[in-house]
């Protein structure tokens, strides 16, 4: 703590004093308080949020903490600032204020009890409140929905190209495998579908077998990447990046040229089985897996071999197949992110896993930061917040966000949070104590 | 037989497009190391820009009565200039998107390339709005029958001005002491700047190079498809980019083949097959090319590492 302040106060200007002052009373607020302040804030909005908006003279209740309204009306500006200092900014700050020792105490025994037991109940507690958050309407479950996906997606691109240190353009594409993987399991196996006719299971057996169909997804993207694996690990550089850009146009063409899944029409009628709190689930699962991943022998091995492969394999690291695992790590998770998506918007055609998902991905991907758990959750976040948020700009919104992404790569070139370790126990650590 | 001559004809037209933006990408990669994503971009900004010079042209002559050129002169001198301009543009984005990123990982500069490739498609849809513009015809086709083989002016002069062009660019590369510098810059990118030679320089040189020849094979490609529009130049351009590769990187002769490799199958499969298998053959024929040749057809065993 001591470090950071000190770091702030050699900064000069006043706003880094300003931030610091702001700063100084939730100095040892734990991650606890701050769910706590969240949660009354979505309760609050839940109750109350409707007629403050309407006090204030909006609308309805801004979706996006006021940005669309902004944007859309500037006018109603002060107001949405307003609505979001009453609704969010003051209750979060005065509940996480007031609950500040309290929550330190309860931080500190739960740890103690179990860390496990711990990471569950702030992971309760957070899926509560973006639960809550996203009932307001249907638009903020579907953004909330789609960018946990994103968070899977980016998570996995980074295992192979910020762990490997490769640069692999074949996303999409393993993507567009668990996403037709995934939807023909549940059409042809619980759906009355017009391509694949009566269900051979009952319907109500398909929800409990949901995840199965997506891990069937992410096997068959793993299976594709086999593809690439074999021939391409066999030498460095550039290589993967080619082979995997050709793989994407294979499968995307491949998709478009077999029938009986729509070619380039597409597949749709997929039930609606990705509600939130699945695709929370998955990308909960996933975030733990991979932080696990990463921080495992063979995680360390994959930094060896991108830092130098020569070295790697004189300590004995077998470089060629630890590589082929962590791509096959990678292509599973693009998969069930795939299907996913695929059962989110209930309906996939082949023209949405092409070059402009691919720019997409890396974007968020070295928006974020490389080699960082931590750096893919917000690069997929901030990325898909900031394109929902610039919406009502239309066509200058993909000016706006290039020119975004330019700058950060302008000044930092791994991206917002790069390098780091991800620890969820010194996250939820009770401040009043040091970090392991 | 004329069917099979008919389809080389077509093949040489599509391979000359590939080629003459696989150099571009071929000669940045081999001095500076990087893929230059924004590359298939600048091909559509070239074809906008020859476009625009065209109807200015075209205006200027009307309005002042001046006695009007014959059309292919006109072209000539649309190409030159729109070449010119087109330059300017890829020196601009190499100054902004490339330069400040030099010491930084390459696949950052991948991402801000990608970036300026949309921003020049979104900047174009926002400046010109959505309508399609169509490229005024500056030649009359007229068409020759040769042994069954249909030729058109327009196919000739294509095929004609791009091998003009890398001609041109090799003799340039290989006689100039500009582009003895650039042979020897990809030779080896840390020690010859030390030598001194202006690295700044050269790099602003070889995206001015291969910007123009991308502009030179957007009037072209508007010469056979007279239809513009913003995103005209993703798919070509990334094909384009797959073709370096098989040329091997930072080889222009490579490139240069390549470009017109690609062309060969992807006509030849459309004929043999239905043409929706296009992609999916064309890109396993790469897979399998890449799998076979690793460094493409004519480049060298590169160790170079990202840097990471």
């Amino acid at each position: 703590m001591t470090a950071i302040s000190s770091k702030l106060s050699t900064g000069k200007n006043d706003l880094s004093l300003l931030f610091k002052k702001l700063w100084a009373p939730f100095s040892l607020t734990p991650m606890l308080s701050w769910l706590c302040g969240a949660l009354i804030a979505v309760l609050l909005e839940q109750t109350v949020g409707l007629y403050v908006a309407w006090t204030l003279g909006l609308p309805k209740i801004p979706v996006l903490f006021g940005v669309l309204i902004m944007l859309e009306t500037p006018i109603l500006f002060p107001s949405a600032v307003l609505y979001v200092l009453i609704i969010y900014i003051l209750p979060v700050a005065l509940i996480a204020w007031l609950t500040t020792s309290l929550a330190n105490n309860l931080a500190g025994r739960l740890l103690d009890l179990q860390s496990w037991l711990a990471v569950l109940v702030h992971l309760a507690l957070f899926y509560a409140v973006l639960h809550l958050w996203a009932e307001i309407n249907d638009y903020r479950v579907l953004v909330v929905r789609l960018t946990l996906i994103s968070i899977i997606l980016t998570l996995s691109l980074n295992v192979v190209n910020g762990y490997m240190g490769e640069f692999s353009c074949s996303h999409p594409g393993f993507m567009a495998l668990g996403a037709y993987g995934a939807s023909v399991f549940t059409l042809a196996l619980f759906t009355d579908d017009r391509t694949f006719g009566a269900p051979l299971l009952p319907a109500q057996l398909g929800v409990l077998m949901f995840p199965l169909s997506l891990i069937f997804g992410g096997v068959l993207a793993a299976l594709g990447a086999l593809i690439i694996a074999i021939p391409s690990f066999r030498t460095r550089g550039d290589y993967l990046a080619i082979i995997s850009l050709a793989f994407m146009f294979i499968v995307k063409s491949l998709i478009e040229n077999l029938d009986f899944v729509g070619g380039p029409r597409g597949l749709g009628g997929q039930p609606d089985w990705a509600n939130l709190p699945t695709v929370f689930a998955w990308t909960a699962i996933c975030i733990w897996i991979t932080n696990n991943f990463v921080r495992s022998t063979l995680g360390k091995a994959l930094n060896a071999v991108r830092d130098d492969e020569t070295a790697a394999d004189a300590m004995t690291v077998n470089t060629r197949q630890t590589k082929m695992v962590a791509f096959l790590f990678a292509a599973f998770w693009a998969g069930v992110a795939g299907g996913l998506f695929a059962h989110v918007l209930r309906y996939v055609n082949p023209g949405s896993f092409g070059l402009q998902k691919l720019a997409e991905i890396l974007a968020m991907l070295y928006f974020g930061g490389l080699n960082s758990v931590v750096g893919s959750i917000v690069g997929a976040v901030s990325f898909n917040l900031v394109s929902e948020a610039l919406r009502p700009l239309e066509i200058m919104k993909w000016i706006i966000i290039p020119v975004i992404f330019i700058l950060v790569m302008i000044f930092r070139p791994t991206g917002l949070i790069a390098f780091t370790e991800f620890n969820v126990v010194n996250w939820i650590r009770p401040k009043n104590r040091i970090a392991e | 037989m004329a069917f099979f001559l008919q389809n080389v004809v077509n093949a040489l037209q599509a391979g000359s497009f590939y080629a003459l933006i696989a150099l571009g990408y071929s000669m940045v990669y081999g001095v500076l190391l990087l893929f230059n994503f924004a590359h298939g971009d600048i091909f559509m900004v070239g074809a906008y820009v020859g476009f625009f010079v065209t109807t200015g042209a075209l205006l200027l002559v009307s309005t002042l009565g001046l006695v009007a050129l014959p059309g292919w002169v006109v072209l000539v001198l649309v190409i030159l200039v729109a070449m010119l301009i087109t330059a300017f543009v890829g020196v601009a984005v190499e100054r902004i998107g490339y330069r400040p990123l030099r010491q930084a990982p390459r696949a950052s500069a991948a991402i801000t390339g990608l970036m300026i490739g949309i921003i020049l498609e979104t900047g174009n849809l926002a400046l010109l709005g959505a309508t399609r513009l169509s490229f005024p015809e500056l030649i009359q086709t007229t068409t020759y029958t040769v042994g069954g083989v249909t030729l058109t002016n327009k196919r000739i002069m294509i095929v004609g001005v791009a091998l003009l062009l890398m001609f041109a660019l090799h003799q340039f590369v290989q006689r100039t002491k500009w582009g003895m510098a650039m042979r020897a810059m990809a030779y080896d990118f840390g020690v010859v700047p030390l030598m001194g030679v202006p690295l700044n320089s050269i790099a602003a040189l070889t995206f001015a190079l291969g910007s123009g020849l991308a502009a030179a094979a957007g009037i072209l490609f508007s010469v056979a498809y007279p239809v513009l529009n913003p995103y005209m130049g993703i798919t070509v351009g990334w094909k384009a980019f797959v073709a370096a590769i098989i040329g091997g990187r930072g080889s222009i002769l490579g490139a240069a083949l390549a470009g017109f490799l690609l062309g060969f199958i992807e006509i030849f499969v459309a004929v043999i097959f239905a043409s929706t298998y296009r992609d999916l053959i064309a890109f396993s024929i790469i897979l399998l090319i890449l799998i076979f040749r690793p460094h493409g057809f004519f480049g060298e065993a590169h160790t170079s590492r990202l840097r990471l």
